[in-house]
């Protein structure tokens, strides 16, 4: 279930959903190097017989089928004081549809064996399902079934409120989800994405079976749609199943228009006031769209400053030499409307201030002398070294390449990418430290009790 | 479980319970099978081979976890876990993981009452040079005392995220400390703070040299790489160290019989929302007798686990008394098991009516036992779960080297879908039985400010 409540987990720390898109995350971190044993996965573009298109990749080794699906579009289509629709019907997909009712479409997803479910993003809804190849015609009827005639009964839909309005309960409590909100919040005033994309109480309980209705059928169309599927399937049978489940969706999406636009390049620093010993702080400023020609240098740098691993600037100054925070990290989110720059760390109280000044310092250091020639060697290093460990199962495969699909790479970027990281000079990563890295221009949105803030 | 960093972290929501042991029967010929030799020093050695793609995933899986620490320095296991990545004779300050991130790959470490584990994903031609610095680190750690102390705030931040930030980890706390009356599983993984807050290089480094040794460890190779490659680089590696005698394992208190269920209650006006919890101690895969883990593991998923199971169609479908109500079993503990429920009641909704219709639910089952469908629903669950792991190396791994860190054998593992197939409903019902009110503690955790009991201080 997508809704149930946030306490299944034991000393787990559940990851917050911080304004960053998951898909788009992971195709920030990929970088090529499959080259060398290409023959370990060839992709293939399909076109049904109904003329849908999708990328394949044959895996017959394990008896298993992976489809990854979006429509592009995702919460920031939602209506307006509707805030969350995309949400609702998300965790809708899976409480019955044709013929069966939501206790007998779970009772059949478990006989067959197979997982679906869905997500809201930003800007695309997004689908998961994985089949076992012995069920796949069944299976593949259900997920026909939830696309094109989800029930939305009444008793499904209060059941799923219910646990949507619990969920916001947690959140508005969780010192990352309120710092993640409230810094979309300030980033993009006025856009849908600085609206809660899971929506509020209030726009909760006013949702009707006609908004989720109303928005898939504005959602889920054959024109804004991509699709992959990896795993024990053949091209004809492909063909046959993509027709099957997305074949009678209309050609065309009617999609709402949604702004281009930017967070302000002017420092603003906003404190929640909340009753925890470790504040939470997510910083950022505007970032780089992935379209503009010095995206990949932007990535190179931001793995020398923030990126994931150990060995990045900001882990090494904040965590490994003043044991000030256990998490500290940057990162690039290139909406499709809009790009950002952004970070977080966590720290006690009493050392906010002096995080984020150090913070600060790494910024303005990065900009005004770039990385040395031996990060960069680290960096381009680790990038392309670490490709392959992302398409080492099925479900890894299809989600970097729905992430490639949504961004309109060819199918040959798989082979490409190596060389594009491989291609950025210091000289690039200086010249961009300089134009992305604005110390003094942050919005910065702390959630805690945070004491020696300077700003 | 705890993790040196946050961002590898998936909540797996059976998580550390029985999927990590659960393997096949239609999948037997096809799917993996594991092959296992020993080093003459004692390092047991597994090999699980996938070749889809040029990865391994090199785990090394420690038999020692927190519920081994010596009283007075609780955390000191995942403290060391986190030291372990600082220095050696060879290898320079803080260097280990930016050698595996400069060789293209990712390494991690995690540690839990019974296990501690270090792994590296890398493609399969660094396999050699991660398999050194691993072995390295076994025996030839190098602590700086400013180091440390360093290290010791980023544990002690580590413990405000997890837990001082989060009332329902501050009620999860409470709830093992008050299921365990002397059994070190009520003691945290990550440590009370203030013992925490005194650990010192003396005690990391006494931690280390009694527990890490080849004979207390097992190595797991997982993707593509024949047992044969295995062998040979373990051997010039790991293979130069030599046993060490004195590593045991240590013997742990055991519970006392158990006369009074706990209770324990949390208010905290940070909680999100009203939440009812409830564990019990029970059999684990290794303490259990033939079958009964495996009938606990339907059992749960029958009664509590997801939209189907009774305990859902009750509180959340039937009565709407609840926003979430389920349950879980852990059988992955070398000592004991556990079984827990929890709900979300709706506004208005006394914790009373709760418990009320959880335990109905039980006695329920208690009394008539589940239906054949149900239990062949269940089942069915579990055995796709097992094929569907088999397409991630690294979940694998995992499956192996917790089962034999706890005292599994690879057949154990490998036998577990056919031990599964043949649990029947009577053995399902019997299960019931371990759900022993004396061996439990219900706690509950309420939004609101602390009483002020008299004789406080306001």
């Amino acid at each position: 279930m997508s809704s149930s409540a946030p306490l299944r987990g034991r000393l787990f720390v559940r990851p917050a959903k911080l304004p960053v898109v998951a898909s788009a995350m992971l195709l920030c971190l990929a970088a090529p190097v499959l080259t060398a044993k290409a023959h370990a996965m060839k992709i293939q573009q399909i076109k049904s017989p109904g003329g849908i298109d999708a990328w394949l990749v044959q895996e017959h080794a394990v008896p298993l089928i992976a489809l990854r699906f979006v429509f592009e579009g995702g919460s920031s289509q939602n209506p307006a004081g509707k805030e969350g629709v995309a949400n609702f019907l998300s965790a809708m997909m899976d409480e019955g549809a044709g013929d069966l009712d939501s206790h007998k479409f779970q009772e059949r997803m478990e006989e067959l064996a197979f997982r679906m479910s869905f997500e809201d993003a930003r800007d695309g809804l997004y689908g998961s399902f994985e089949t076992l190849t012995t069920n796949r015609d069944p299976s593949i009827e259900m997920l026909r079934l939830a696309v094109n005639q989800p029930r939305f009964d009444a008793d499904a839909m209060e059941r799923v409120r219910r646990q949507l309005l619990s969920g916001l309960a947690f959140a508005a409590k969780n010192p990352n989800r309120v710092a993640g909100a409230a810094w979309s919040a300030q980033a993009f005033p006025g856009h849908p994405y600085g609206l809660p994309s899971d929506g509020t109480p209030q726009s909760i309980a006013k949702i009707t079976r006609d908004d989720l209705e109303s928005f898939r059928k504005r959602n889920f169309a054959r024109d804004n749609l991509k699709v992959v599927a990896v795993g024990d399937i053949t091209p004809e049978q492909l063909g046959a199943l993509l027709d099957r489940v997305f074949g009678d969706l209309p050609a065309k999406a009617d999609l709402a228009p949604v702004a281009q636009t930017s967070p302000a390049a002017k420092e603003r620093v906003q404190v929640i006031p909340m009753d925890v010993p470790q504040s939470v702080v997510q910083f950022g400023s505007p970032g780089i769209a992935r379209d503009d020609d010095d995206f990949m240098a932007a990535f190179v740098l931001n793995q020398i400053l923030g990126g994931g691993g150990f060995a990045s600037r900001l882990t090494e100054e904040v965590r490994e030499k003043r044991g000030l925070a256990y998490s500290v990290y940057s990162y690039l989110q290139p909406y499709r409307r809009a790009a950002i720059f952004a970070g977080g760390v966590a720290t006690k109280n009493e050392e906010v201030g002096r995080s984020l000044d150090v913070i600060r310092g790494e910024l303005r250091r990065m900009a005004e002398e770039g990385p040395t020639p031996e990060e960069m060697q680290n960096a381009k290093d680790y990038l392309t070294g670490s490709f392959a460990l992302r398409f080492d199962t099925n479900a890894k495969i299809a989600n970097q390449l729905l992430g490639f699909l949504f961004e309109g790479y060819g199918i040959d970027y798989i082979d490409k990418r190596n060389a594009l990281v491989n291609a950025v000079t210091l000289a690039d990563v200086k010249r961009v430290a300089q134009r992305l890295l604005k110390a003094d221009e942050l919005i910065v949105t702390v959630v805690g009790k945070p004491q020696g803030m300077t700003k | 479980m705890l993790t040196r960093a946050l961002f590898h972290i998936r909540p797996l929501i059976i998580g550390l319970l029985m999927l990590s042991l659960s393997p096949v029967t239609s999948l037997a010929q096809t799917g993996p099978r594991a092959t296992e030799f020993t080093l003459p020093n004692g390092l047991h050695i597994v090999v699980v081979p996938d070749n889809r793609a040029p990865v391994v995933t090199h785990m090394v899986w420690y038999r020692v976890g927190a519920a081994d620490e010596p009283p007075g320095t609780s955390g000191i296991a995942h403290f060391l876990e986190h030291l372990m990545f600082k220095a050696t004779e060879k290898i320079g300050t803080g260097e280990f993981s930016k050698i595996v991130s400069r060789l293209g790959g990712q390494d991690n470490a995690f540690t839990a009452q019974d296990i501690t584990a270090y792994f590296q994903r890398v493609s399969k031609d660094r396999l050699p040079k991660v398999m050194e610095m691993e072995a390295d680190r076994m025996v030839n750690l190098k602590l700086d005392e400013k180091e440390v102390l360093t290290e010791r705030d980023v544990i002690l931040e580590e413990r405000r995220s997890r837990v001082e930030n989060n009332p329902s980890a501050i009620l999860d706390e409470q709830l093992g400390a008050a299921l365990y009356l002397a059994h070190p599983y009520r003691i945290p993984v990550i440590g009370w703070e203030h013992e925490m807050a005194k650990l010192s290089r003396a005690d990391a480094m006494a931690f280390y040299k009694r527990f890490y040794a080849p004979n207390n460890a097992i190595l797991v190779v997982t993707g593509d790489v024949t047992p044969e490659e295995v062998r040979k680089l373990a051997e010039a590696t790991y293979g130069k160290i030599p046993r060490n005698p004195n590593v045991k394992t240590v013997e742990r208190p055991a519970e006392p019989p158990h006369r009074a269920a706990r209770r324990i209650e949390l208010k905290d006006p940070r909680a999100g929302r009203r939440t009812w919890h409830r564990q019990y101690i029970a059999p684990s895969y290794t303490t259990a007798a033939p079958g009964e883990a495996e009938a606990l593991d339907l059992l749960l998923k029958i009664l509590a686990s997801g939209p189907t199971s009774r305990v859902y169609r009750k509180l959340v479908v039937e009565e709407k008394v609840a926003s979430s109500a389920g349950g879980w079993y852990s059988g992955s503990g070398r000592d004991s098991g556990k079984i827990a429920f929890f709900s979300v009641p709706n506004d208005g909704v006394e914790f009373s009516k709760i418990e009320q219709l959880i335990d109905g639910v039980i006695a329920e089952v208690a009394a008539k036992g589940v239906t054949q469908e149900e239990l062949e629903r269940a089942k069915k669950a579990y055995l796709a779960e097992y094929i569907y792991q088999t397409d991630n190396q690294a979940s694998l791994a995992r499956r192996y080297g917790w089962a034999l860190t706890v005292g599994s054998t690879v057949k154990d593992i490998e036998e577990w879908p056919e031990r599964l197939s043949q649990v029947t409903a009577d053995q399902v019902k019997a299960a019931v039985r371990h759900l022993d009110i004396l061996r439990s503690v219900t706690g509950t955790l309420l939004p609101e400010a602390p009483d002020q009991p008299p004789g406080s201080r306001s």
